[in-house]
């Protein structure tokens, strides 16, 4: 097993080598001068130039990527000139506030989705199976955007159950000691309860919105993957052999039909963890996405090739772990030592 | 007090939080806004407007300026008159070459030194040493080399002129001005970074009324108050909380609900009706001084090369439209003025308004009745305002058989596009520090060509005019130069003028002594809580 694991992370080094040229030379082929763009208020051609050199933008391209990769390899991932900080800290603060919204609107999405497609598939035609698809189309078809202002006015603004969206905790309260960065977790190690009840508030909104988001596709593949299975030859075997309704839906059905939900579920989660950037936006979570799309818009190379790269890694450590996951569901799927 | 902690123990805690909250709350300020500081240090690469604010708020200048009322009750900085921070006192020699300033002796940075006239000499060699826009700033005011700067004694700090600039002054009073506490940034300096630029990026080397609590980069920064401070009279708000909400709309639910005290940056549709509402909200205004939302023809190249083609769009723009739909009249027209400019009021309306026969007439003088095809480029940062705009004069401009095409250039391309100056029309808008028109007109119409003429506008009468207002001593004279200049560059129209936007800060009732300063960003000094 451990092996596996070494052998597949180290196949993952060329698609990593991969990343990195490509995203320096796509960084470098966006039509933004950040020379210009940070020489800000009184940018005469000579500033520019001046701001140029200091970011070292004036040597040649070879020469900057043997400097990018050169730092890259001493754990150093550059500066970000928008914020004034290191790259990595920058990805280390923010990481956290993302996954930790990412993960609980997973969690919530899977909490629902599942049951209903479950019940979907076994009443297909029912008011149920209705109920999933309308919330399934709504789901998919209602922008996160607009979801999130919706729930703001009415959860917020209209009826003041909802705290203010200003963020991961209200301004009165203070940040728990870092320990995971997730505001959830790090307050209960220093057991501090209003902070818990705080963040999780905080957390309520912004995870129902993206949760209405990837409810979709998760009820939908779980009702079609149930559905599939349900009719499959060895159903009807369990069902004639007389095994109780119960057994035959989760311990035959639901698990074999586990698979490609939970290939779903990787897809969703990693598309969720970079695009979650407007649902950040409106509720002002200091989360990674924003923080890409800034240093996009200013044409800000470090943090934009940190962001790839870090989700890049991201992406080859999560098509891993379902791998793994795989095998615990179905032994015929245990990868090969 | 004794009673006090008596009743709290006597009673339930629950009972005696609300009251402490209270407290609290008092001396707290909520603000937020669409961004915040990129970094600490204004004189810093890169330095966003939000890091103005830090410097004016965390640092202090030897001067400040003055504070006078406006006709509309708001409170605004007094650009004539400068007033001791730093410095207690400062002479300016008899042969008015130089001036000699005499600190305070009580004063000192957050960490307990004293300051000093090194500090001073340091922070002023800081800025022409680093760069960029800080360097460019002090050269404004003819601060250009270290020479010029000099500490006779620890209490006694001398600048020599190079020239008699009446804008030297008043250029030590700006945020770029800031005294830094020299001996703990040379601490945090490298041998690569002699300035501690590095260090001072995330971390406050100051001695201003507020000291940074926490700072967070594009999530929130805290201040709280320095109780040493000796610069001026002590805040009343010990502590301000100022937090990133990129949503206008959940900034504006977020100050009606009350959560919040204070926001800006909103766009003008949101003011007005704020404004308009009865709620426990306010709204601020101010037209921002000596700056202008301008449509800008390149006069290098046809057919703007040709006047009578300017003055024909100047005559065919919509202003009111444009007042009306794209800024909902939150600010102050800049059109339909008299013809010559009365004063040496800046900005002037212009005397274009909208008029079709007068614009065809001028086409056809100009040989070009059956139109040309063009492209109108804006800056999508402030699409707000740029974008209805755009369309407003796409119309109009479509009745002198013009055809536009409407380019959005997004923020970071922005700049480096304007630095290209081959943009043949545009929306923009530019505002200068220091309240004088031939400040302004030294950007943007001089024939140095700097970035902000965006026309690329060159004429040596101009120019000549522009440079004899910056040193002349003589009122009547100057008033001359002022209004020759202004009535050339009307006649001429390389841009014309639209409207004087307005700054709008929208806050609780409850929050009095908001001030209104040229670099735009709030001054929690003198800001209280009834």
């Amino acid at each position: 097993m451990l092996t596996t694991i070494l052998k597949r992370l180290l196949g993952a080094i060329p698609n990593l080598i991969g990343v990195v040229v490509v995203t320096f030379l796509l960084t470098r082929a966006l039509p933004g001068d950040p020379a210009a763009f940070f020489a800000g208020g009184a940018g005469t051609a000579e500033a520019v130039e001046e701001i140029r050199k200091k970011l070292g933008l004036d040597k040649s391209l070879p020469e900057q990527f043997i400097v990018y990769v050169r730092d890259l390899a001493r754990g150093d991932w550059g500066m970000s000139h928008a914020t004034g900080q290191p790259v990595l800290t920058e990805l280390t603060t923010r990481l956290p506030a993302s996954l930790e919204l990412t993960l609980a609107a997973l969690l919530l999405a899977v909490i629902i989705a599942i049951p209903l497609g479950i019940l979907a598939a076994t009443r297909p035609g029912s008011w149920v199976d209705h109920l999933c698809r309308g919330i399934a189309t709504a789901g998919v078809s209602l922008p996160t955007f607009f979801t999130g202002l919706l729930l703001a006015y009415i959860f917020y603004f209209l009826l003041g159950w909802a705290p203010a969206p200003l963020g991961r905790l209200d301004p009165y309260l203070s940040a728990p000691p870092l320990v995971t960065g997730f505001y959830l977790i790090d307050s209960l190690i220093a057991r501090d309860f209003p902070v818990f009840v705080g963040a999780l508030k905080q957390l309520i909104l912004p995870t129902i919105t993206l949760a209405l988001f990837v409810l979709a596709p998760l009820a939908r593949m779980t009702r079609a993957s149930m559905l599939g299975v349900l009719s499959a030859d060895f159903i009807r075997t369990a069902r004639a052999s007389g095994l109780a309704p119960r057994t035959v839906l989760f311990s035959y059905a639901f698990r074999n039909a586990l698979l490609p939900v939970m290939t779903t579920l990787g897809m969703v989660f990693s598309f969720l963890l970079g695009s979650n950037v407007l649902v950040e936006k409106v509720f002002a979570w200091p989360g990674i996405g924003s923080f890409a799309i800034e240093a996009l818009v200013a044409s800000d190379y470090a943090p934009v090739q940190g962001f790839v790269l870090s989700m890049a890694l991201l992406y080859v450590l999560l098509n891993l772990s379902i791998d793994i996951a795989y095998g615990f569901v179905d032994p015929r799927m245990k990868i090969e030592n | 007090m004794k009673s006090r902690t008596l009743l709290c123990a006597a009673s339930l805690v629950l009972a005696c939080a609300p009251a402490l909250a209270q407290d609290k709350k008092q001396e707290t300020l909520i603000v937020a806004n669409e961004t915040g500081p990129n970094m600490l240090d204004i004189q810093g690469v890169g330095a966003n407007r939000p890091a103005y604010g830090v410097a004016w708020l965390a640092y202090d200048r030897l001067m400040t300026y003055g504070k006078k009322k406006l006709a509309n009750g708001v409170q605004s900085y007094d650009f004539a008159k400068l007033e001791p921070e730093l410095a207690e006192s400062w002479q300016i020699a008899k042969d008015g070459m130089s001036v000699t300033f005499k600190l305070r002796k009580n004063a000192t940075f957050h960490d307990g030194t004293p300051v000093t006239a090194k500090d001073v000499k340091w922070s002023y060699d800081r800025a022409l040493a680093m760069g960029g826009f800080p360097t460019f700033q002090m050269k404004a005011g003819s601060l250009e080399k270290p020479e010029q700067f000099e500490a006779v004694d620890d209490g006694t700090f001398k600048v020599t002129f190079l020239r008699k600039d009446k804008m030297t002054m008043p250029d030590m009073a700006v945020p770029v001005a800031s005294i830094y506490n020299s001996a703990l940034a040379l601490k945090n300096a490298t041998k690569e970074d002699p300035w501690a630029a590095t260090w001072l990026k995330n971390n406050t080397g100051g001695g201003g009324a507020y000291k940074v609590a926490s700072y967070k980069p594009g999530q929130e920064i805290i201040y709280e108050r320095f109780d040493d401070w000796k610069s001026g009279p002590l805040p009343k708000i010990k502590r301000v909380i100022q937090r990133e909400v990129p949503s206008a709309g959940n900034r504006r639910a977020l100050l009606a609900k009350g959560d919040i005290d204070m926001t800006y940056e909103m766009p003008p549709k949101d003011f007005a009706e704020m404004s308009q509402e009865k709620g426990n909200v306010k709204v601020s205004s101010v037209p921002a001084e000596n700056s202008m939302i301008y449509v800008g023809m390149n006069v290098t190249k046809p057919p703007f090369d040709n006047a009578k083609v300017r003055q024909a769009v100047a005559y065919v723009l919509p202003y009111d439209k444009i007042m009306a739909s794209a800024l909902y009249g939150r600010g102050a027209p800049l059109f339909g003025g008299k013809k010559p400019v009365s004063g040496t009021d800046w900005p002037t309306p212009t005397p274009y308004a909208t008029d079709l026969a007068k614009a065809k007439a001028l086409m056809k003088e100009a040989g070009m009745e059956a139109g040309f095809e063009t492209t109108l480029s804006f800056d999508l940062g402030q699409g707000t305002v740029s974008e209805p705009m755009a369309i407003l004069v796409q119309e109009a401009l479509a009745q002198l058989n013009i055809k536009v095409a409407i380019n959005k250039v997004p923020g970071a391309n922005w700049r480096a596009a304007l630095l290209k100056k081959d943009i043949p029309m545009m929306i923009n808008r530019f505002g200068g520090w220091l309240n004088y028109p031939e400040y302004f007109f030294l950007w943007t119409y001089h024939g140095q060509n700097a970035v902000f003429n965006t026309m690329s506008y060159q004429n040596p009468a101009v120019d000549k005019l522009i440079d004899a207002a910056r040193f002349e001593a003589d009122k009547k004279k100057y008033a001359q130069d002022v209004k020759g200049f202004i009535d050339i560059a009307y006649t001429d129209v390389p841009r014309i003028p639209v409207v004087q936007p307005m700054v709008d800060v929208a806050m609780q009732k409850n929050v009095e002594g908001y001030t209104y300063w040229f670099h735009l960003q709030p001054d929690y000094r003198q800001i209280f809580k009834k």
